[in-house]
């Protein structure tokens, strides 16, 4: 920690104490939240770092109006907030966010909204209001909402979906460990069992049993070490909201564009420099928005991109390497098996290896278009 | 099985309260003027809590959705449409399309359709929303 070097300049408390029955969980942040912008002299648009416990940092954002680039969910316990603090303090120093928001809320009395022994908002939450009633079956219905009007918007046709599976099992016959490695066409595609129209099962990813695990330490001890090291050149993360119904637009995540946006500045790089790309396709119309929402393609491109086989074996940009969530193996948070090949990739050892691999970039997302993370990594100090 | 139902929390009450009474209620901010869901006690555009509820005209586009066949017991055996309208107010919001077939075919992105509600107890109605016309 640097001394004396971030400052709390908004403090207050909720409206009311004691006995609040008329506000649930969430609406005591908010009551909070609102108090202490009033007491900064802040609206919620000059914030851009949340950090909450109990309660989802995404929930808070998206009910506040706030498009953060800093996201701390830490919770672990009533100290909780003390944590944010600190890490507020580090993500400000270091860049990542300028004015972080801080909240609490419970409604430890009256239990409004505070949903069940579990904890989570359950049937009261704003998902559990108005997206649960209307049938969805977890991520394979909602997830895929919005996909048509994608579709629609840019001409992108079923057999493009079906093409970025298709590409994916290429690399994936390249990986012994991937959990399918058979050849499969866009036919195939187009005829496994129907999920959620328009996809069909090997649109989406695999479920499957596994874990992953990463060490980090100063770039400085980095090089005392037996592995080549790989070093974090810039990062980016951001949330939009808890409920797919209610992306800012369905041809795009605004969670992935700031996300993306934020580590390209990070790392001062071009998209020619980078060699090697991860987009966590936990479904197949994600690398389709990856690639435009990070500026790989222009909107409504990245379709016929990856049908001109620029991500493919022997293209510009190889793209989900390892098999992806679609055909290496998705055990439900696949987004650490996708830091694991852009490490693999610029250490020289992945069973498909980009040859001379420099920059590779690991761009994860988080719920449903709720939140995303990118990641740049290097292997040259530079 | 009974369908899973919204529970309603103090912030939410009049939106489920209007279902009720075949209304289709939304909020706007008397400051920015700007129309907003799902309801909340405050505005999430410029943070006002100077906020004003409203009956919408219960009309829109259907905007995107899926035909689910996963097994979801309550909603019955049959594939569904999970599906999102945008309001003639701007706000969108997740529905299911009823009163016609749930195919590709007759589920048309950006035709007008219309609100309808349907009790499933004696607090919660829900929400559809149907072909205008049909």
């Amino acid at each position: 920690m640097k001394r004396n070097s971030v400052a709390v300049v908004g403090a207050a408390e909720t409206t009311e104490m004691g006995r609040i029955p008329n506000v649930s969980v969430m609406g005591l942040h908010a009551d909070a939240a609102l108090n202490a912008l009033k007491d900064a002299g802040l609206k919620p648009t000059d914030i851009d770092g949340v950090a909450t416990a109990g309660a989802s940092p995404v929930e808070l954002a998206h009910y506040l109006g706030i498009t953060p680039t800093y996201a701390d969910g830490t919770s672990v316990g009533g100290c909780s907030f003390m944590l944010h603090v600190r890490h507020a303090a580090a993500a400000i120093n270091e860049g990542l966010c300028n004015t972080v928001l801080i909240t609490h809320g419970e409604s430890g009395r009256s239990r409004v909204g505070a949903g069940g022994r579990f904890g989570g908002g359950g049937g009261s939450s704003l998902s559990g209001q108005f997206e649960a009633p209307y049938g969805p079956v977890g991520p394979p219905s909602m997830f895929t909402i919005p996909v048509l009007r994608y579709m629609k918007t840019n001409g992108v046709t079923e057999e493009d979906l079906a093409m970025v599976a298709v590409v994916q099992r290429e690399w994936a016959a390249l990986n012994p460990r991937a959990s399918f490695k058979e050849p499969i066409t866009v036919d195939d595609v187009l005829d496994s069992r129907m999920i959620a129209w328009p996809f069909r099962m090997l649109m989406c990813c695999l479920v499957t049993d596994g874990g992953g695990a990463l060490i980090l330490t100063s770039a400085e001890r980095a090089k005392d070490f037996p592995q080549k090291p790989v070093y974090i050149l810039g990062t980016g993360e951001s949330v939009e909201t808890p409920m797919v119904s209610q992306m800012e637009d369905f041809n795009s995540s605004k969670a992935f564009r700031v996300s993306g946006k934020k580590a390209f500045d990070e790392a001062g790089i071009k998209h020619s420099d980078v060699d090697h790309l991860m987009i966590y396709d936990a479904f197949a119309h994600l690398p389709l928005y990856g690639l435009e929402d990070l500026g790989f393609c222009k909107p409504g491109e990245a379709a016929g991109f990856i049908n001109e086989r620029n991500t493919a074996i022997g293209g510009k940009l190889p793209l989900n390497t390892n098999g992806g969530g679609l055909s290496y193996m998705h055990s439900g948070m696949y987004g650490m098996y996708a830091m694991q090949e852009s490490v693999r990739q610029l250490r020289g050892i992945a069973p498909a290896q980009v040859p001379n691999a420099k920059i590779s970039i690991a761009h994860g997302v988080g719920g449903m278009f709720a939140a995303s993370g990118t990641i740049v990594f290097s292997n040259e100090k530079g | 099985m009974d369908r899973v139902l919204p529970q309603p929390t103090p912030e939410t009450q009049h939106f489920w309260d209007g279902c009720k009474a075949g209304e289709l209620r939304l909020q706007r901010c008397t400051d920015c003027k700007d129309a907003y869901f799902p309801p909340r006690p405050f505005c999430p555009k410029c943070g006002s809590r100077s906020v004003e509820e409203f009956k919408a005209t219960g009309r829109g586009f259907l905007y995107s959705y899926v035909i689910n066949h996963r097994p979801r017991p309550d909603l019955g055996t049959e594939p569904h449409s999970i599906a999102v309208v945008q309001l003639d107010e701007g706000p969108r919001m997740m529905t299911n399309i009823v009163g016609c077939p749930q195919t590709p075919e007759a589920l048309k992105l950006d035709m007008p359709v219309e609100v309808t509600f349907q009790s499933f107890s004696d607090d919660i109605s829900l929400p559809f929303f149907q072909p205008v016309g049909a």
